[in-house]
């Protein structure tokens, strides 16, 4: 246990302890561990919550080590590099780190280099490197795809990679794995340190990070008949290769086991246990919204009687909906701010400097604030709507008060029935300190493309030196040759089987055998579509100006979805105000203040969570578990009982299905609590089933809870197992997909990480005429010619695991095989009132819709209670 | 057979069997096909624009590798129109290839299906201003413009009035907008007088009819035929918006 090791006493050296003494504090045992693994070499993994000085205990042994250093006149190259998943928070620990340095009086030079990085100042790091430079996964893609990347880094002692939890299971966290494979290759004495919030499973986060200094044997990965060809392959450059010849698979096993190990685990201190407080309103809980209008007096009140809060929610959406109720009810002026992903950059920079300042009362804020910057000042969370998974919350509470030895206090503020019952189970996995799982990811290999491109535009590569390296980086540990083969067949050529393009390759293979780019400016091209992010087409906002309507002061961006909800003339709520949508013209999107008070909202995009796993199986026992109602509020566990006994409660396990005619139509809801994505999938599947059944489906809805589909005929005499049989996932999944938008997003993002197409940067769109060359049209000549190509396949794994959770979808079916409990009703439940009242809530613009909607809200629930 | 109601009573449009929509265009008869091609029906005459064969491989050569089967796609979608028709001749109204090196770079597979198009119908390459040398070693006619029954068949629109002028080179895409949403497709594009069809390579990109490329064109409001899966879809001007 990491706890039990009490590290030397010799550890801190003179001036370091002096400096510890002179602000009042002492090392923790933490960073003494950590000073202690630096002198061991060790590699080490460090878990520890916000406010424990964890991002100084990454730095230590660092600034030891360079403080120790004699004096150089000559240049030493980076010593230390720090990667952070936010631009803003290597800014921010630039700036913390300085007070050490210069407390202390130590000769170290530590600078960020971000996007935002003046020309100026990165020309300058180029020759002459700072000890510690500060910066992002992207930026440090950039460096290894330059020439001299192997001289600049040669020196390198150390990498810390910080907020390490948010980024292991992403395909930023894909090129950042690889990167690191790549600096290890120019100094193999790196030591890799990694700082991590509190998680379920830190094994999979050391896997991840650990160096796989023995490849794995090529492992038979393939069926028998495909043995002949890759044997051949390997064979044949055999050779060159010391890691061609071992066929002992369990020796793989064995060698990926202590992988991990290799990586040390630091633990530090437990936090004091947060104080969670979950709102119960005057009012009634809704029956359903997502918007907590019922509460919103309530949660003003508390902000006023806090210092400053954070009010976390989960989409853009919800964000200005808060900001605008909680300035409907500011009498006293609070100063209350808006912070979401949609806003301008430069807004979103005042806010957090006035947050910073201590200026402001409260922030109401998306995923944006989720990360980083220390606010001493905050002393409580609010989340609004539910949290969707116990990980993202803590992370969340952790914003508030960033000492160690005060529990941070937040507080739930469930917007409906559902979410009362996930707060509830949310709140008790905190209390328990139980973590949503993260699956082990397996690299993507669009992203693995772009990083052999990268590689290729640094130096020349040898093939097989490259497969070697690519699979020390833990995501691609068990990258097959085949795999790699044609990655880098797809970066040559395009990876086609008509071999027309042979003749403009994009790397190509030297006298000496080695790969290289082909030209100058085709590594020039690279460099400018480096990265994993992919971000949908995005819109500026701009005031419109004078008569000829021309864009003025900048308010934000918009992605293009968004658009299609609006007409010019329609008004909706934008960065905290109500506006008049006055056209479009190019990329810009003009708009003008209206007075109207009650705007025709668009639906958001925006960050949309679906409920953990983990979670989601918490709510289902607090469910079944009626000894368990008695924390819930009296409403709620009414509508449990009426649940209980019109209709009925199943096991957790199990899975309740009720029939129910209403008007003319037929209705089956379900509630498998997997998810929105989920659910929207297998409504999509279940419909073409339900099709060839000759139910007549007319449409269905989904939420996070629960899925309703409505038909022409009555469903309750179909066999429900057969229905729901896991064979959904083979043919109707294929013939679905093939045809979905969602595919074609996927391929997109795949297109764009993997180089097939550029990205277009802001300031380089063609002007005048827009001639749109999209990617469907790729898409679709492709599928057509050459359906197993790389990147379709790319996209299907991108698709099925992001854009509609078919993993997920396995998961609940497989669960629930046998486990359907059907309960035929006369009319509908009191459980399946909020889907039912989500079905044609997305439009319903203007007071109409509102009259008919709240009519309509009444008469079911009076139904239901019935 | 509906017909659909339009501003003026000179033209109208009907559904034809095939998913087409049948109008008449400078008192012509003509059908405009689900494929964004346009047939002229007395004279058997197939009219396909911007097919931009070897576009591919142009970004190919420039280190962007498309996938390389644009031109054999574009050319299936025409052989299917070729035996849908039977066309007595095959107009291609310019822009045929993406630039004046694509004929060298034609997959032999490729080149063979033109040939053996040219030898089951006519060919008439009209010329446009990517393939401004029209075809070197492929067979068919070749022509600046072109005039079939009171109908001129040239590639770009020359600007004011233009009776009976039928064009490429726009490219035209409509983005219609109804309640539920907005869908952008390519579309043929007419006042009943003159007509802009919509590109017919599968690489070829679209220009939204809203765009001032396609002021002074029409003297009055044009209709647009949007291309959809299988038919071909008649929107007024109102319900067609900018990108």
């Amino acid at each position: 246990m990491a706890d039990a090791a009490v590290p030397p006493p010799d550890l801190l050296p003179e001036k370091f302890a002096a400096w510890f003494e002179s602000r009042g504090w002492s090392a923790r045992a933490h960073q003494l561990e950590m000073i202690a693994k630096a002198r061991e070499g060790r590699d080490a993994l460090l878990i520890a919550p916000t406010g424990g000085g964890k991002t100084l205990a990454g730095f230590l042994p660092s600034l030891i080590d360079l403080a120790q250093q004699p004096p150089s006149n000559t240049p030493q190259g980076i010593h230390t590099l720090y990667i952070s998943p936010l631009k803003a928070l290597a800014v921010d620990v630039e700036r913390n780190l300085m007070a050490p340095i210069l407390q202390m009086g130590l000769p170290i030079v530590a600078e960020s280099r971000t996007g935002d990085t003046g020309q100026a100042r990165r020309a300058r790091q180029r020759v002459k490197p700072p000890d510690i430079l500060l910066t992002t996964p992207e930026q440090l893609a950039l460096f290894c795809a330059w020439e001299g990347a192997r001289l600049y880094f040669e020196n390198l002692s150390c990498v810390i990679l910080d907020e390490i939890h948010t980024l292991h299971s992403t395909k930023r966290g894909d090129l950042l794995a690889l990167d690191l494979a790549r600096l290890q290759q120019f100094a193999p004495n790196l030591r890799r340190v990694g700082l991590s919030a509190t998680v379920d499973d830190p094994d999979v986060i050391r896997r991840w990070l650990a160096y796989g200094k023995v490849p794995d044997p090529d492992p038979p990965l393939l069926g028998e008949g495909d043995h002949e060809v890759v044997d051949g392959a390997a064979a044949a450059r055999g050779a060159n290769s010391p890691s061609v010849g071992f066929a002992d698979s369990s020796l793989s096993v064995g060698a990926s086991k202590a992988i991990y190990e290799t990586v040390d685990l630091v633990r530090g201190p437990a936090g004091a246990q947060p104080i969670v407080d979950m709102l119960l309103s005057e009012g009634r809980v809704p029956w359903a919204g997502h918007t907590a209008k019922h509460a919103m007096q309530e949660v003003y009140d508390t902000i006023k009687q806090a210092r400053t809060a954070l009010v976390f929610v989960n989409t853009r959406f919800q964000a200005e909906f808060a900001f605008q109720e909680l300035w409907r009810l500011n009498d006293d002026n609070l100063p209350i701010a808006l912070h979401h992903g949609s806003l301008a950059a430069e807004q979103r920079r005042k806010v957090e400097a006035a947050m910073a300042r201590g200026e402001l009362r409260a922030v109401v804020c998306t995923s944006t604030l989720d990360l980083g910057i220390d606010w001493g000042d905050v002393d409580l969370v609010i989340q609004l709507a539910s949290p969707k998974g116990a990980s993202r919350m803590v992370q969340r509470i952790g914003r508030a008060n960033h000492r160690l030895d005060e529990p941070s206090r937040a507080l739930f503020v469930p917007a409906n029935r559902f979410e009362m019952l996930e707060c509830q189970a949310a709140r008790e996995a905190i209390a328990e300190n139980r973590f949503d799982g993260e699956p082990t990811r397996i690299g993507a290999l669009d992203v693995l493309a772009q990083h052999v491109m990268g590689c290729a535009c640094s130096e020349p590569f040898d093939l097989l030196a490259l497969y070697d390296e690519v699979r020390s980086a833990g995501p691609y540990r068990d990258l097959i040759w085949e795999d790699f083969e044609q990655v880098v067949d797809f970066v040559s050529t395009g990876g086609y089987a008509l071999k027309t393009y042979d003749r403009f390759r994009r790397i190509v293979v030297g006298q000496d055998g080695l790969w290289r780019v082909r030209n100058a400016e085709t590594a020039q091209r690279h460099r400018l579509n480096v990265g994993a992010i992919v971000s949908p087409a995005v819109l500026t906002v701009r005031i419109a100006m004078g008569k000829a309507r021309r864009g003025g002061r900048k308010i934000g961006e918009v992605e293009e979805g968004m658009l299609e909800m609006l007409d010019p003339g329609d008004t909706f709520v934008f960065a905290g105000q109500v506006w008049a949508l006055v056209g479009v013209t190019g990329t810009e999107v003009l708009v003008s203040p209206a007075t109207n008070r009650d705007p025709k909202m668009p639906s958001w995009g925006g960050s949309k969570f679906a409920l953990s796993t983990f979670l989601a199986g918490r709510v289902r026992e607090l469910m079944y578990d009626q000894e368990h109602w008695k924390v819930l509020p009296a409403d709620v566990r009414e509508w449990l009982e009426v649940q209980r006994d019109h209709s009925l409660i199943p096991p957790a396990d199990d899975l309740l299905l009720e029939t129910f005619p209403r008007g003319k139509r037929h209705f089956m809801v379900v509630y498998p609590f997997e998810g929105r994505l989920a659910h929207t999938t297998l409504a999509m599947l279940l419909t073409r089933r339900l099709e060839r059944m000759g139910a007549a489906p007319l449409g269905f809805v989904c939420n996070d809870y629960a899925m309703a589909i409505w038909a022409l005929k009555p469903m309750d005499g179909l066999d429900f197992d057969e229905l729901f049989a896991q064979d959904m996932l083979g043919d109707d999944l294929e013939s679905w997909l093939a045809e979905s938008f969602m595919m074609k997003r996927a391929f997109k993002g795949c297109a764009i990480i993997s180089g097939l197409i550029e990205r277009r940067f802001p300031g380089h769109e063609k002007t005048g005429r827009q001639v749109t060359f999209s990617t469907d049209l790729i898409y679709d000549v492709l599928r057509r010619h050459q359906p197993d190509h790389l990147l379709l396949r790319c996209a299907r794994e991108d698709a099925a695991t992001g854009l509609i959770d078919v993993a997920r979808l396995g998961l609940l079916l497989e669960r629930i095989q046998g486990r359907i409990r059907h309960s035929p009703l006369e009319h509908l439940s009191p459980f399946s009132v909020p889907i039912l009242l989500e079905i044609g809530k997305e439009r319903s613009p203007g007071q109409a819709g509102e009259m008919i909607l709240a009519e309509a809200e009444e008469d079911l629930i009076a139904e239901a209670l019935s | 057979m509906s017909a659909l109601a339009s501003p003026s009573p000179a033209y109208a449009f009907a559904a034809s069997p095939c998913g087409g929509l049948r109008t008449r265009l400078n008192g012509a008869a003509v059908t405009l096909r689900a494929s964004g091609a346009l047939w002229l029906e007395e004279q058997r005459t197939l009219v396909v624009a911007d097919l931009h064969l070897e576009k591919g491989s142009a970004y190919a050569m420039r280190g962007q590798m498309l996938p390389p089967y644009d031109t054999r796609e574009t050319l299936r979608r025409l052989q299917a129109e070729v035996m849908a028709t039977l066309p007595d001749a095959v107009v291609l109204l310019g822009d045929t290839f993406h630039d004046r090196k694509s004929e060298d770079r034609l997959a032999r597979d490729d080149a063979h299906t033109l040939r053996s198009l040219a030898g089951a119908t006519r060919l008439i390459w009209v010329i446009g201003n990517h393939d401004a040398d029209g075809p070197r070693a492929l067979p068919g006619d070749v022509a600046d413009e072109l005039s079939v029954a009171g109908l001129t068949l040239r590639h770009e629109p020359v600007e004011g009035l233009q009776i009976g002028e039928v064009a490429g080179h726009l490219h035209p895409c409509a983005r219609v907008v109804a309640s539920r949403g907005s869908v952008r497709r390519r579309c043929f594009v007419t006042d009943g007088s003159r007509m802009v069809v919509p590109a017919f390579g599968a690489y070829a990109g679209g220009l939204n009819i809203r765009d001032a490329a396609f002021d002074g064109l029409f003297s009055q409001p044009p209709l647009c035929g949007a291309l959809g899966a299988d038919r071909v879809h008649a929107v007024g001007w109102r319900s067609v918006a900018g990108d």
